[in-house]
């Protein structure tokens, strides 16, 4: 058995389905023994969205999405995407080809210092140079993406690595790192703390964040803010944590979310913060959050407690078991004036729009197409403008809403719809983007042909980067500078080059009956919406 | 605040670039950084002097840790530790200041260990202060060269009930 064969074996006893990726000379031993195996390899057409295809299967499967690419431009193609995994908190295992280990150093053809280059965007990164170590490092590294605190694990295999005999091949069954052990359950003291601070709370709300789904929490969650009558609100990460018209929940916080939603945080006087890393974009101000209240702030990750914000109660653990402890109390709290205010917020502070009707708004279209969406459905929003609207006008039903909050990549849904639609072929999975997110990754098409892979799309045109022309619009009195996208192809052609069904929205009037056709095919389908070139969110 | 943090790294390739990547990266202070192998040669120790509000101070202490190379963080007051530094100055010296350059090395319990017709190197093994402390003076003096460990340092012994 050569190493090649060995990293086979790895991903098939982690039971891997897929392997999103691009071959280079370098990885070629490893895409020569993936032949031998089960494994589905997906042809990627640029190696960044092969990780964004693997986040958005591990968002979806809870499994670790995997990767792999050649040595040097395959390799730093792919740090965006890694990066992207990172502020997300996404479990990946990127496997990069490198060039032979005798030539490490010497500057030779497709030779990049990958692991040096992607220190600060993984966990942890490894350089194989012992094709013996591979099943053990294989091992930790899995553990390492999905365990604690998620995040992406890169693993760097010359290619002599990858043609070396290994000698016996032996899975280990568990790892034994001395350096790494997380915190899962959290102090019994300070879920007493949170206990003691919530039986006296007139005001309580949870804010929930991205940590929440990735702890495969939101049950518990659910269970805990019902039992002790908590209001929740979330960040972007966190949407989908509850349903968007369940009565407990008041929306996404932060400088793009619900004003009624920011509100509530601020009038709080017990704010349990969890999941969330109180990143600028959900609270602008972190001196706001301790201001006249108890912030109790449960992580995974110690270092996120106290990096932005001071907690009155710092709790490490995963928020599924501190959940579980904390809602394993008896006791009964009524917040019924506090509700009833919450509640008058959301009904009279409601955002108004004066949609141009000579245009697709992009609201209630949303809104449209998520009520007749099905319940378990993936909604996939890109960045840009079309990512505010996705977040304040999608409703969650019973489905995941995915989304990069964290570093906000452009061009990331149409890749992550994939991985998500491969890692759950029964669900309906829609990617939403801008003009200007589609150009990023409309090469993927190709991809969706090939591998048959039915991602409905659709595209919120205005001709514009939309959001950085608003903020040209408010911060240089509309003096745009490059962010006309006027050379963007049309649509329609694109749409049949590809072989690919394609619809077009121009208003409102005819909206309900597209969406129903939309949804409706079986196969991809590109609906391109026309929306309002100065429209603002 | 000035802070001594002792840490202990598997003694691999890269690490230490990972852990000054890691300073830079998040905008923390390196005052010295001194590097080298335990007495287990699979564990290197790492002392770093570094300052911050508590909140950095914290946060160092936390990224540190969250580093799946760190075995173990201790961190610590000047106060609370001994510390060493080791420093070589090499100085121009005439005959006119060579009795004075020796006064002071006398004072400053340094020693003159190498010498030509017009050079010497001075050795000192002292606390940062003194070291500092000790360039201050030869600066009147012409200083061709320096070079420096940066600070070691231990924490104070403290007998403890569990004996460690």
């Amino acid at each position: 058995m050569l190493g090649a064969d060995a990293i086979v074996k790895c991903l098939e006893a982690e039971n891997v389905d897929y392997v999103f990726g691009y071959p280079g000379v370098a990885i070629c031993p490893f895409y020569n023994s993936i032949l031998n195996s089960e494994i589905q390899t997906i042809l990627i057409r640029t190696e960044q969205n092969a990780a964004h295809a693997a986040s958005g299967l591990a968002r979806v499967s809870g499994k670790v999405g995997v990767c792999a690419v050649t040595s040097g431009p395959g390799a730093t193609n792919v740090i965006t995407g890694i990066a992207t995994a990172f502020a997300d908190s996404i479990p990946l295992v990127c496997i990069t080809g490198q060039v032979n280990s005798e030539l490490l150093g010497s500057d030779v053809f497709q030779e990049a210092d990958i692991t040096g280059a992607v220190e600060s965007f993984v966990k942890y990164s490894y350089l194989v140079k012992d094709a013996n170590e591979i099943p053990r490092i294989f091992k930790e590294a899995f553990y390492i993406a999905n365990s604690g605190r998620k995040g992406p694990v890169l693993i760097d295999i010359p290619i002599d690595v990858q043609n070396a005999p290994v000698r016996k091949f032996n899975y280990p069954e568990s790892v034994n790192l001395r350096t790494y052990k997380p915190t899962i359950k959290g102090h019994a003291i300070q879920i007493r703390k949170v206990i003691g601070e919530l039986s006296k709370a007139k005001r309580p709300i949870i804010c929930a964040g991205g940590g929440v789904l990735l702890s495969d929490a939101e049950k518990e969650l659910r269970a805990f803010a019902q039992k002790y009558k908590i209001p929740v609100v979330s960040t972007m990460m966190g949407i989908g944590v509850m349903p968007t018209r369940h009565p407990m929940y008041y929306g996404m916080v932060g400088n793009n979310g619900k004003p009624y939603a920011n509100r509530a945080m601020n009038e709080s006087d017990l704010l349990i913060m969890v999941g969330a890393r109180v990143a600028d974009r959900a609270v602008s101000q972190p001196d706001l959050i301790t201001e006249n209240k108890v912030l109790v702030h449960i992580d995974v990750d110690p270092a996120e407690i106290g990096k932005n914000v001071g907690a009155a109660i710092p709790l490490v653990g995963d928020a599924k078991h501190i959940f579980e402890d904390l809602s394993k109390e008896e006791f009964t709290c009524e917040h019924e004036e506090w509700i009833s205010l919450l509640d008058h917020y959301r009904e009279t502070m409601q955002k108004k729009r004066h949609p141009d009707p000579a245009y697709v708004d992009p609201a209630e279209f949303i809104r449209l197409l998520s009520e007749q969406m099905e319940d378990d459905a993936v909604y996939v929003a890109d960045v840009g403008q079309n990512q505010i609207w996705s977040c304040s006008y999608h409703i969650v039903k019973d489905g995941r809403f995915l989304t990069t909050g964290g570093m906000g990549t452009m061009g990331y849904s149409i890749p992550a719809a994939m991985g998500a639609r491969l890692a759950c072929p029964a669900k309906q999975v829609v990617a939403v983007c801008g003009d200007g997110s589609f150009q990023m990754s409309m090469m993927e098409l190709a991809t969706m042909r090939q591998f048959h892979i039915p991602v409905k799309i659709i595209v919120l045109k205005n001709n514009y980067l939309g959001m950085v022309r608003q903020y040209q619009h408010f911060t240089y009195e509309d003096r745009y500078s490059v962010v006309d996208l006027s050379g963007s192809p049309d649509l329609e052609k694109l749409a049949m080059a590809y072989d690919m069904k394609f619809m077009r929205l121009h208003t409102m009037e005819k909206a309900e009956e597209t969406i129903a056709g939309f949804l409706a095919h079986d196969e991809s389908v590109l609906l391109e919406c026309i929306i309002d070139p100065m429209d603002l969110v | 605040m000035k802070k001594i943090y002792s840490v202990l790294v598997e003694n691999r390739s890269g690490v230490l670039c990972k852990v000054a990547g890691l300073f830079s990266r998040r905008c923390f202070n390196i005052d010295s950084l001194a590097v080298g192998e335990t007495d287990d040669p699979r564990v290197s120790c790492m002392t770093i002097v570094s300052s911050g509000d508590e909140r950095t101070i914290e946060q160092i202490e936390k990224q540190l840790n969250k580093k799946l190379d760190v075995i173990k963080v201790k961190t610590f007051d000047e106060t609370a530790s001994v510390s060493r530094e080791l420093m070589l100055i090499k100085v121009k010296y005439n005959r006119n200041n060579r009795r004075d350059i020796m006064e002071t090395c006398e004072i400053m319990k340094a020693s003159i260990v190498d010498m030509s017709k017009h050079l010497m190197i001075i050795q000192i093994c002292d606390v940062p202060e003194k070291t500092n402390l000790l360039i201050t003076m030869l600066q009147s003096i012409s200083v061709v060269e320096v070079a420096r460990t940066g600070t070691l340092a231990l924490p104070k012994c403290m007998d403890t009930p569990s004996g460690e």
